[in-house]
């Protein structure tokens, strides 16, 4: 194995792992918002209640995303250090503004919400949990804002065998910026709903709390349903036809398309060959794809043969991972819609099916969190910033193969140790439920 | 000043702040595997707990902002130390988690596991720490391009070895005086005379360095005296080091832990100061040094950033002055604690 591969295994190892507990933190940060509001509106100590179990849950999904995110800061120097030289004038501030603008303020007042509700006001103390919220919102943008730019570069120029900065405006506004950041809050926000509401139906479904977990579950709800619908319209939409305008080979790849072709089809489903880069066993949908794309079936959609082959994506892996999240995705939005219906029906809370699927959708958006990431990173392969530098050029010449496997192996055990706990304690929390909690 | 030595020192402040703050929290980890008792133990996890995430972000900026101010430092230094840092990473992750794990579990083999984590991890990242800081010091084996052509084991050669020993002392003796402000009775008389035993060593150990460090790297020494910036600083440290033990005698701690933060910081001004305008001295010839200038990002990312700064830093501390403040006072352990 060498040293390129392992770099970049580490990284998909440990970005991937990072990468479950924000999109929760996120989510659940909001939801928190809500409820704590309600709670300090209405005087009422059964939000508070509510609040305080899933203040806790908050807690650990936030200290695991912390313990993991501090690789993050390191990786780039240390795995990537030709990458960090040559991006280093546009990628770092990004960088240190997400640590001024969003880690200070998510990490104080998360201290301050949960140590400080008898030490301060009502009103001190909501704010403090928006400020979470907030901060690490905001903390989400700069980070996407940094990849983005290796999406779409935008705001350099290429001087002293360097990317250096003409803009900073554009360099972070670029082209795929704001319409990537739209859909990973909100792909957080359908994550917090789908935490919330499968916490919920297990608390109604063993008897514990049940007035409680009603009230949790509607906001989850109403929230994870206007999500879900957000994610198809606009924002999967926009997001989709910006690839196709500035990263065709991805597009060609996340839709499998072999040839330009006007009246391109929509393909639901194929099983895509690495080595040809053609699809079997295809269901399609005739035009849709142009129709998406460009709002008439004349214009063509680029293919595969407008592009060398050696700066082409692989092919199966951006195509299944792209197809599972947009099929989780569609799941989602009928998943909360039938569950919206049944609420009304007042038909929800006996049926036991539906709580017990809700409970086991937990990890779906994380999944269709970590898919997404796959596609947009894996999709812009084999380059490390799209056009400018390749993947292959960027990492540490320094670091040995044997210094990465050690790391590698490392943090391997560390992850699964982690991962492990996590649900361990996460199910134990939620298993003694929110009687335990006196206010 | 020009903008690379104004980021020079805009960054050696962050990882001063860093040091004086993450460095309590590591004094107090490390001072934890002493603890007594279960409530003891507790104590000491709650007398940071609301506070050490928000202390670890200024790891997190400063690493943030040298890579865009000085992103050759950050590319060779970070992929030079690399076993180091990994290890670094390890120590931090499961100090991280050892907060959130250890309380929510009832049982003794459990909850001595999470102790273990939490003082071993505060112990290494702090030595770790040490060690990297002695080595830019020392000089780093960097070659005529500015790459590192070193191994791990150069690392750890015998003077930064004894840097990592003396940022251990330095940062329990910082935590003990933390510490003896946040608690009671036993616990309290019990951080007095730790303060008062590492202030010892540290005074010794410090003074032996300093001389080392003067035979080790006289480059250090070149510019600097010629600075009065230098001798202010200087007297600001002795000051320090000589006020300390008089605020522990007459039981002054939370005088006591202004005038180690000040000690803290001071000590990285004067290393700072020592080493300016290099960043990352050269073991194989001085002429390739990382210096402020050859390491430097364009000038155009440094005004930008130095906007940044003038907009975040100053809402930064006052947000978190407040946040202290609330949790100003004697540790209480509630159903809320860790």
């Amino acid at each position: 194995m060498d040293a390129l591969f392992l770099a970049r295994l580490q990284f998909a190892l440990t970005i991937g792992f990072h990468f479950i507990f924000p999109p929760i933190s996120i989510g659940l940060a909001w939801q928190l918002v809500i409820m704590e509001g309600i709670g300090w509106k209405k005087k009422d100590e059964m939000y508070i209640r509510m609040s305080k179990f899933f203040a806790k849950l908050l807690a650990l999904t936030f200290a695991l995303g912390v313990a993991t995110g501090i690789v993050m800061e390191f990786q780039f120097g240390t795995n990537w250090s030709v990458y960090s030289e040559f991006v280093g004038d546009i990628f770092g501030a990004p960088l240190a503004a997400e640590g001024i603008f969003a880690f200070f303020l998510e990490s104080g007042f998360l201290g301050l919400y949960l140590f400080g509700r008898n030490k301060v006001s009502k009103a001190v103390h909501w704010f403090s949990i928006l400020m979470v919220a907030v901060g690490a919102t905001i903390s989400a943008f700069w980070i996407i804002a940094a990849n983005s730019w290796q999406q779409t570069p935008a705001g350099y120029i290429i001087r002293n065998n360097r990317a250096e900065l003409t803009s900073f405006y554009d360099a972070v506004i670029n082209p795929s910026t704001m319409i990537r950041y739209l859909h990973t809050v909100d792909a957080a926000l359908i994550t917090g709903a789908f935490f919330a509401a499968g916490v919920s139906a297990y608390l109604i479904i063993k008897n514990k709390e049940v007035e409680l977990a009603k009230r949790s579950m509607k906001i989850a709800i109403i929230f994870g349903l206007a999500a879900s619908l957000l994610e198809l319209v606009p924002l999967g939409d926009t997001h989709a036809r910006q690839v196709a305008r500035t990263q065709p080979e991805k597009f060609a790849s996340i839709e499998g398309i072999q040839k330009t072709q006007s009246n391109a089809p929509l393909v639901l489903f194929g099983i895509p060959n690495n080595k040809t880069r053609e699809l079997s066993m295809r269901v399609e949908i005739p035009g849709l794809l142009s129709w998406l794309v460009h709002g008439n079936a004349d214009t063509p959609v680029k293919g595969f043969n407008e592009f060398e082959s050696g700066n082409l994506p692989p092919f199966a892996l951006t195509f299944i991972s792209f197809h599972i999240m947009a099929a989780l995705g569609t799941f989602f939005i009928l998943f909360m819609l039938i569950a919206l219906i049944q609420l009304f029906r007042n038909r929800l809370w006996d049926n036991k099916w539906l709580l017990r699927t809700m409970i086991w959708s937990i990890p779906l958006p994380i999944a269709a969190c970590e898919l997404g990431w796959i596609t947009a990173e894996v999709g812009r392969q084999p380059w490390i910033v799209y056009g400018l530098l390749k993947t292959s050029e960027a990492y540490s010449t320094s670091v040995t193969a044997g210094e990465v496997l050690f790391s590698i192996i490392i943090f391997s055990f560390i992850y699964l140790l982690l991962g492990i706990l996590y649900i361990y304690i996460l199910v134990r929390e939620v298993k003694h439920g929110p009687q335990s909690i006196n206010t | 000043m020009d903008l690379n030595s104004i980021w020079f020192w805009l960054i050696s402040a962050l990882f001063a702040g860093y040091a004086i703050l993450d460095g309590f929290d590591f004094g107090v980890g490390i001072l934890s595997l002493f603890g007594r008792s279960e409530k003891e133990r507790r104590i000491h996890f709650n007398a940071i707990g609301p506070v050490w995430d928000g202390n670890e972000v200024w790891l997190v900026t400063g690493g943030g902002a040298l890579f865009a101010a000085f992103p050759k430092v950050y590319a060779t230094v970070f992929s030079g130390f690399y076993i180091a840092l990994m290890l670094l990473l390890v120590a931090l992750i499961f100090r991280a988690v050892s907060f959130e794990f250890r309380s929510k579990v009832e049982s003794q083999i459990w909850r001595r596991t999470w102790d273990f984590a939490f003082g071993f991890g505060s112990l290494l990242s702090a030595f770790l720490l040490g060690v990297a800081f002695g080595n830019i010091l020392i000089g780093v084996p960097i070659d005529a391009k500015g790459n590192f052509i070193g191994t791990f084991f150069d690392l750890l050669n015998p003077y930064s070895i004894c840097i990592g020993l003396l940022t251990v002392i330095l940062f329990v003796m910082h935590g003990a005086v933390y510490l003896a402000g946040k608690s009671e009775d036993e616990l309290r008389d019990r951080c007095h005379r730790w303060a008062q035993n590492t202030w010892i060593y540290f005074t010794v150990l410090y003074t032996a360095m300093t001389i080392w460090t003067w035979l080790a790297s006289p480059f250090l020494f070149e510019r600097s005296p010629g600075n009065p910036f230098f001798y202010v600083l200087l007297s600001i440290l002795i000051g320090a080091v000589i006020v300390l033990p008089v605020l522990f005698k007459s039981d002054k701690f939370n005088r006591a832990f202004i005038a180690s933060s000040v000690l803290v910081a001071m000590m990285i001004g004067h290393a700072a100061l020592s080493l300016y305008p290099r960043f990352v001295p050269s073991s194989v010839d001085l002429n390739y040094s990382l210096t402020i200038y050859n390491a430097s990002s364009s000038d155009l990312t440094l005004q930008t950033m130095l906007v940044i700064a003038a907009i975040g830093i100053p809402v930064v501390i006052t947000y978190s002055f407040f946040i202290q403040r609330v949790f100003r006072g004697k540790v209480e352990i509630t159903k809320e604690s860790y």
